[in-house]
């Protein structure tokens, strides 16, 4: 088998492929380095490479297999991993210059599992600073490149991890999603990613940026790859006091029943508030087409309205910046990070190397949110600010239940346009937020999302995501609706929509 | 440098006839707990640095916190004990400041939701005027939060102020604390100081009743700090409402005594600018061990703003009621009817309950019993000798350097009769000495009885024969008299002899 | 709801501890004045008898034992450090006092 063929398989196919000895780990990982070695220099989706230690994880992997005691399905297969996750031995830069360097002496529990699972972790993807931004522009470190077009943006904030699926250097990837980091990113680069119910996976080494919305999710290329992958990363964890104590539905189960295309049965909710005006017109055209293709295999539609989701980007604007104004506080060149000495002040204080530290190892987007977030935190504002963007939360929570007992799954664009030019948004910050429109009401509810390839809006050739929202602990009908829309739109295509991206190979910077 | 230097002061007496002082007590205790408030790491005292320390109480990017249950079921037992209401639901908040112990650059603690709530307690005056005298506190709540790391400050003057550099050990940090607050003290007039006093020594004694904390002032696990303002005096019985002045808040006062000599200071010091016609700096103010005083630290200004919201990575806490019934019923008896069933216990008169409770001396006493001593020469020990010590040392009787078991042992000599009260003082003397326990210390030092009788009947002839008029008194009926011979006969045997069996002797040879 | 001026801005840095040059104060304060507006429909829409939602998941009472659990050795805990000595984190003197 080449390697070209190789990289081009599901992590579910590759997961066979291991399991009949067809190939090996090594094999595997040495093909994503290889191809990681080859294209990332344009599409930079990677921060850090760690070539020697996923060919030892792979190497132990393969002794796992030869000896009979795999230790998962997955066991062998290569992932990476945003840098906003805790990885021992692995620097961790979340993207930001104040974190430069830094290598964690533990792990986060996520990455954890996915080590015990046996998945060599081929290094750390880019990402917008703190995980702020909608395009990965925000990184300290350089933007990523979209592989469908490279002058374009690949979503964000995790768009360092959707490139390097999109662009077959990573069978999977792990993201993390507070208002759509992992869902926009999906949309723009034609993946999928998954933000799994709040509690459902745990953030304990998760670098939170606001953690009443943040959720560690999967990033791969087909449905059942994100719930082979969330079967790893979830599940109780003690060591985080807002993971759920329940076992995961089975989601893998689901998927595979959703592949088989039949959607009888199953109610689809339609949110009237995310779509038409503000959408581009591709994006509504292949969103509707594909809810006819659901109809077509049996799902019956509803229109549903959700009133206060106009005011969910305003409430996920005050409470996320207040959440990470002081989560960020941390980084104050003490205790690890950064230390910027002033230039001109003879024996600084404390506090003017923190000043200085942190105005030098910051970026602006990450400023703007820790001034706007200390701002509305602020004693005489924070009734007016949090405390009512706290209430809008209630009431958008009241929204989904009410659109819940009409539908069993609801469904919009996963973002409002495709993919813009690189640089067009950066110093427009509420145009850049109004990516998130369509995907921060799930964070603000807890709960859960999926976002699949609808295919290509006919005007820019570029793809169009489509979002499926379950309720709270019913992951599972995203899989078995997510597994069948796109069964249904692949047969209509002909084959996976990655199959129409440019090859890159060779591709210049 | 800090000023160091005393501020201009009135005397307490001028200052308490034209002011009336309120006083707002801050607590905060460490409990014992294992563990720390947030994470797994240990809470014992004295480990080398940076030991005890996890991702999670160090504030590393992406670390969690996870609620101690302990600290909680310490925290409500601590409330239930100060008669608070528990609260039905409450949140852990974020206090949000730069300070380089603090790992997170926030605390995480409660805020306008407390575990507990709207208590009182009551205070015995320990000494000086008014002693026995009891008052009622009141407590407005009792909240959970955590403590910070400790910074050793290098340089040439060694405080904070001039350092070079600081070195920071966060060993300490997220260790559980519990904050009690007390609602203003007012109407205690020239005992206010006293009462503050009282009321730390108070709550020391409830907290090491209920077995939450190690309460150790001089280690830190119990930390006061007094809040301190003075009103104009009002006249008895005027109605008039006169407004709290501004207030100072002097912190860390680490032990019984300095609370009370810094409040006392705070009223002397304020009445002093008062007088003047100057107007008190709402601040935070330092106490000096050393020289008795405070000093200015920081204005307390408006731009001090702590962003108090929600924590995030918590969930509430919602103690069911049956649960906090089950922890109430754990509560040991209230010091008050425990004091009043120990006296009945230990047949002991008002008088002498007094002074054992204002010397603080009831739990050393109660262990001193526990192991075998009879009530009185317990008490007899604590109040005469020992007290006399910790007075000179200024410290607390439970903190000299003798144990209650050790107390026993001694007394159990003396009831054997190897030790007589003279050598069992010597004894005491060589165990605070720290020559090790009674028996050490009697066999180190030779303090035993001479039970030689042949030694004895020795030096009582020898005591007959030098003092002949004396015997001749003895020989006629007058047995008083052998008192003086029985100072010669334990000068001459160094103390060392039972002065019963002397008497003894003495009379069958002269009979 | 006001506008945020240039000092309101660099007194909330002040707070948040970012140095920020007068370009720097420029750039930023029109910037977040403009999100502030467009966040501003939020001030009317939830009435006071709408509770707050602090957590998505509505859980209560997640405790841990308190039962000693690993930690980090001394090196590793310093590891990050910019500087250390004596085994400790060394850090520029501290101004002002501890709250």
């Amino acid at each position: 088998m080449s390697a070209a063929d190789l990289l081009r398989r599901s992590a579910a196919e590759l997961a066979d492929a291991l399991a009949s000895g067809e190939t090996t780990s090594v094999e595997l990982t040495r093909a994503s380095l290889d191809r990681i070695a080859d294209v990332d220099g344009a599409v930079h989706a990677f921060l850090h490479v760690d070539a020697e230690g996923a060919l030892a994880q792979a190497a132990a992997s393969d002794a796992r297999r030869a000896a009979g005691a795999p230790a998962s399905a997955l066991d062998g297969v290569p992932i990476a991993v945003k840098d906003v996750l805790a990885t021992e031995g692995l620097p961790t830069t979340c993207g930001s210059r104040i974190l430069e360097g830094w290598v964690p002496p533990y792990d986060a529990t996520v990455v954890a599992r996915l080590r015990a699972a046996g998945l060599p972790i081929l290094g750390k993807t880019n990402m917008d600073e703190f995980a702020m931004g909608s395009s990965t522009e925000h990184s300290a470190y350089g933007p990523t490149h979209n592989p469908w077009d490279l002058d374009r943006i690949p979503g964000g904030s995790g768009g360092g991890s959707a490139a390097a699926v999109a662009s077959f250097e990573a069978p999977l990837a792990l993201g993390t999603d507070t208002g759509g980091s992992i869902r926009q990113p999906g949309a723009v680069t034609g993946t999928v990613g998954v933000k799994p119910t709040y509690g459902g996976v745990s953030r304990y080494g998760l670098v939170a940026m606001a953690n009443s919305l943040d959720q560690v999710g999967p990033v791969t290329r087909t449905v059942l790859d994100s719930a082979l992958l969330h079967e790893v990363i979830g599940g109780h964890d003690p060591l985080d006091s807002t993971s759920i104590d329940q076992p995961l539905p089975d989601l893998v189960a689901a998927a595979r029943l959703g592949a088989s295309g039949d959607m009888s049965g199953v109610r689809i909710g339609v949110i009237r508030e995310l779509g038409g005006e503000g959408y581009q017109a591709g994006v509504q055209q292949r969103f509707d087409e594909a809810v006819r293709l659901l109809v077509a295999a049996g799902a019956e539609v509803v229109e549903v309205s959700c009133p206060s989701f106009v005011h969910a980007l305003a409430a996920y604007y005050l409470i996320m910046p207040s959440e990470a104004s002081s989560n960020l506080a941390r980084f104050d060149a003490m205790r690890y990070g950064l230390r910027v000495i002033p230039e001109g002040v003879e024996n600084p204080s404390a506090e003017e190397v923190m000043r200085a530290t942190r105005d030098a190892g910051f970026g602006d987007e990450v400023k703007r949110r820790i001034i706007l977030g200390t701002y509305a935190l602020s004693s005489g504002y924070y009734d007016a600010y949090y405390g009512q963007a706290q209430k809008v939360r209630t009431l958008i929570s009241r929204d989904f239940e009410a659109a819940f007992a009409q539908a069993d799954v609801l469904v919009s664009p996963t973002a409002p346009t495709t993919a813009f030019r690189i640089g067009e948004k950066l110093d427009d910050p509420v145009a850049m937020y109004l990516n998130d429109i369509a995907t921060i009401p799930a964070n603000l509810a807890g709960v859960p999302g999926l976002s699949l390839p609808a295919g290509l809006a006919p005007e820019d050739g570029l793809p169009v995501g489509f979002q499926v929202l379950a309720p709270a602990l019913a992951d599972e009908r995203l899989y078995r609706v997510g597994a069948a829309l796109e069964s249904l739109l692949e047969k209509e295509w002909g084959g996976p929509l990655l199959d129409r991206a440019p090859a890159l190979e060779g591709a210049r910077r | 440098m800090s000023t160091q230097t005393a501020d201009t002061l009135l005397s307490f007496e001028e200052a308490l006839e034209r002011f009336d002082p309120a006083m707002g007590l801050e607590v905060h205790v460490e409990l014992n707990t294992v563990t720390k408030m947030f994470c797994g790491c240990s809470t014992e005292f004295g480990a080398e640095p940076n030991t005890q320390t996890c991702p999670t109480c160090l504030g590393l990017p992406g670390s969690l916190p996870v609620v101690n249950g302990k600290a909680v079921e310490s925290a409500i037992r601590i409330g239930l004990a100060l008669n608070c209401e528990i609260a039905e639901w409450c949140r852990f908040a974020r206090k949000n400041y730069f300070y380089p112990d603090m790992p997170k650059n926030f605390q995480t603690s409660q805020y306008d939701e407390p575990i507990a709530f709207d208590g009182w307690t009551e205070v015995t005056l320990l000494d000086g005027e008014g002693a026995g005298e009891t008052f009622r506190v009141e407590i407005e709540r009792a909240h959970m939060e955590e403590d910070t790391g400790k910074s050793l400050h290098v340089g040439t003057s060694g405080r904070i102020h001039g350092a070079d550099y600081s070195l920071v050990d966060y060993n300490r940090a997220g260790i559980p604390l519990i904050e009690i607050v007390t609602r203003p003290i007012t109407g205690a007039r020239e005992k206010a100081p006293a009462v503050a006093r009282a009321y730390v020594a108070h709550l020391r004694d409830l907290l090491l009743g209920l077995g939450v904390s190690d309460v150790r002032m001089e280690q830190g696990s119990l930390r006061c700090d007094v809040n301190l303002s003075l009103a104009p005096r009002v006249s008895a019985g005027s109605t008039t409402d006169v407004p709290l002045g501004t207030r100072t808040e002097t912190k860390n006062v680490n032990s019984l005594r300095s609370v009370e000599r810094a409040a006392r200071y705070e009223i002397s010091r304020q009445a002093a600018i008062l007088v003047e016609g100057g107007s008190v700096l709402q601040e935070t103010r330092h106490w000096h061990e050393d020289t008795g005083i405070t000093t200015s630290g920081r204005e307390k200004s408006d731009a001090e703003d702590y962003r108090y919201f929600p924590e995030p990575d918590l969930v509430p806490v919602a103690p069911s009621r049956a649960w906090v019934e089950e922890l109430r019923a754990t509560l040991p008896e209230p010091p008050r009817e425990h004091r009043a069933r120990l006296q009945a216990l230990w047949g002991f008169a008002d008088l002498e309950m007094r002074d054992v409770v204002a010397a603080g001396a009831i739990p050393v006493i109660e262990a001193t019993v526990a192991a075998g001593t009879t009530p009185q020469a317990a008490r007899k020990w604590w109040l005469s000798d020992l007290a006399r010590r910790a007075n000179e040392q200024g410290v607390d009787l439970s903190d000299l350097p003798i144990t209650p078991e050790q107390v026993a042992r001694v007394q159990a000599l003396v009831d054997e009769g190897a030790l007589n009260d003279k050598l069992a003082r010597q004894v005491i003397d060589g165990v605070v000495a720290g020559e090790g326990d009674p028996d050490a210390v009697v066999a180190a030092r030779g303090l035993a009885i001479v039970s030689d009788e042949g030694a004895l009947g020795d030096a009582v002839d020898r005591a007959i024969e030098a003092n002949p008029d004396v015997a001749a008194k003895i020989r006629d009926g007058k047995v008083a008299a052998a008192g003086a011979l029985i100072g010669v006969v334990m000068k001459d045997m160094r103390g060392q002899a039972d002065a019963g069996r002397v008497r003894e002797l003495i009379i069958e040879k002269l009979s | 709801m006001p506008e945020i001026s240039r000092d309101e801005v660099a007194h909330l840095a002040t707070l948040a501890r970012i140095e920020l040059s007068d370009a720097e104060l420029d750039h930023l304060a029109p910037q977040l004045s403009v999100i502030l507006e467009s966040i501003a429909s939020i001030a009317e829409v939830a009435a006071a008898d709408i509770p707050p939602t602090s957590h998505a998941v509505p859980l209560t009472n997640v405790f841990r034992a308190d039962e000693p659990r690993p930690g980090l050795t001394a090196e590793q805990a310093l590891s990050g450090a910019p500087e250390a000595e004596q085994q400790r984190f060394a850090v520029p003197r501290i101004l002002g006092d501890e709250q």
